[in-house]
């Protein structure tokens, strides 16, 4: 199963309820503001790094360019992807959960 | 693979739109085929023709309208969120229909994925 | 296990019906998506499909009884959800996580609905082919 989440963790529970209906070896990935989540050093890191060992994550990279992340700044074991790699999660892992 | 794609926000409050597009853009160019976009929610303002960005400023209504026409895709707003809203056929936009929210089950049920983009 | 279930049940129905799920998460009236949601519940019942719908985080509060809209003078579409049994809409879970974190108990909703853990609605999530979420 795939997840989309695209709402920061700061601002919304989306990531936290996501996280709570996830299953080993789903994938997650974070859009939009939910980049945010991917980032090293804020206070959710060490619980989305946590997850990196349990669920394949991935971010979009545009989103992460669009709001001044470099790619260096984010948690190992997070892959970033463009639009085409979104487009192969959807075909390859779904059935899709947006975590609106 | 079939894809269907539900936009359920407008063009400029939120990015949901211009997700969908990219999503969209990026399914046709690998060679999937998206068998509908139906648009619901404020998603119907995606097909207001009166709406007039600045010119320096993406124009999402014109994309999704040219995108339709390159690739014969079909782009459906939902009849009663677009009553609400004030769009109707003497607004809608090139590109788009205006149908029920049938159109979206239909395009669920015949596609193999379904992906929702909105807030 | 659960994956042989899902096969043995799907071979049980059409192929024309797929496993729909709603996946509801936010309180009604502060904003229009609860009132579309069972919108587009109620048509695709009318299509024969497979439907489930799921209360979860503040979407438990949008089937709480005693909604009296008059003095906010909008539509109260809570009784709209005791009319979803007759178009065989029935699956309707809650999640008991989202429930017991807003102080609300099976008693308190407006229509008989299976309380969930998070962890079986996952599961049940991943069962469906269109998950939907408003």
């Amino acid at each position: 199963m795939l997840h989309l989440v695209n709402k920061s963790p700061f601002e919304r529970i989306a990531l936290h309820s996501c996280l709570g209906h996830v299953r080993e070896g789903d994938s997650i990935l974070l859009y939009e503001d939910g980049i945010y989540a991917a980032r090293k050093g804020s206070a959710t890191t060490d619980r989305v790094a946590a997850a990196t060992g349990k669920f394949k994550l991935y971010v979009l990279g545009p989103d992460l360019a669009a709001r001044g992340i470099p790619s260096d700044q984010v948690i190992d074991g997070i892959t970033v992807v463009d639009y085409g790699g979104f487009v192969d999660l959807v075909a390859e892992v779904g059935p899709v959960q947006s975590w609106l | 693979m079939k894809l269907g794609v539900l936009v359920n926000e407008g063009p400029f409050t939120h990015q949901a739109s211009d997700s969908a597009y990219h999503f969209v853009k990026a399914a046709l160019d690998k060679g999937h085929e998206v068998s509908r976009v139906f648009f619901y929610y404020d998603g119907v303002n995606n097909g207001n023709k009166l709406s007039a960005p600045q010119s320096d400023d993406r124009n999402l209504v014109k994309l999704w309208g040219k995108m339709a026409e390159e690739h014969d895709l079909d782009l459906v707003v939902c009849v009663a969120a677009a009553l609400r809203r004030g769009v109707s056929d003497e607004n809608l936009a090139p590109g788009f229909r205006i149908s029920g929210l049938g159109q979206l089950i239909e395009a669920a049920m015949e596609s193999e994925r379904l992906v929702v983009f909105g807030d | 296990m659960a994956e042989a279930e899902t096969l043995d049940d799907f071979d049980e129905t059409d192929e024309d019906v797929k496993r729909f799920m709603f996946v509801n998460r936010k309180a009604p009236y502060g904003t229009i998506y609860a009132l579309e949601v069972l919108e587009m519940v109620l048509i695709t019942g009318a299509f024969d499909q497979d439907v489930s719908v799921a209360f979860l985080d503040d979407g438990v509060f949008q089937i709480k009884k005693g909604q009296d809209t008059k003095a906010v003078n909008m539509k109260n579409f809570s009784p709209t959800y005791r009319a979803l049994e007759g178009y065989d809409i029935e699956k309707l879970y809650v999640e008991r996580e989202s429930m017991e974190a807003r102080g609300l108990a099976p008693e308190d909703f407006v229509v008989p609905v299976k309380v969930v853990s998070a962890a079986e609605l996952a599961d049940l999530m991943a069962e469906q082919d269109v998950i939907i979420s408003g």
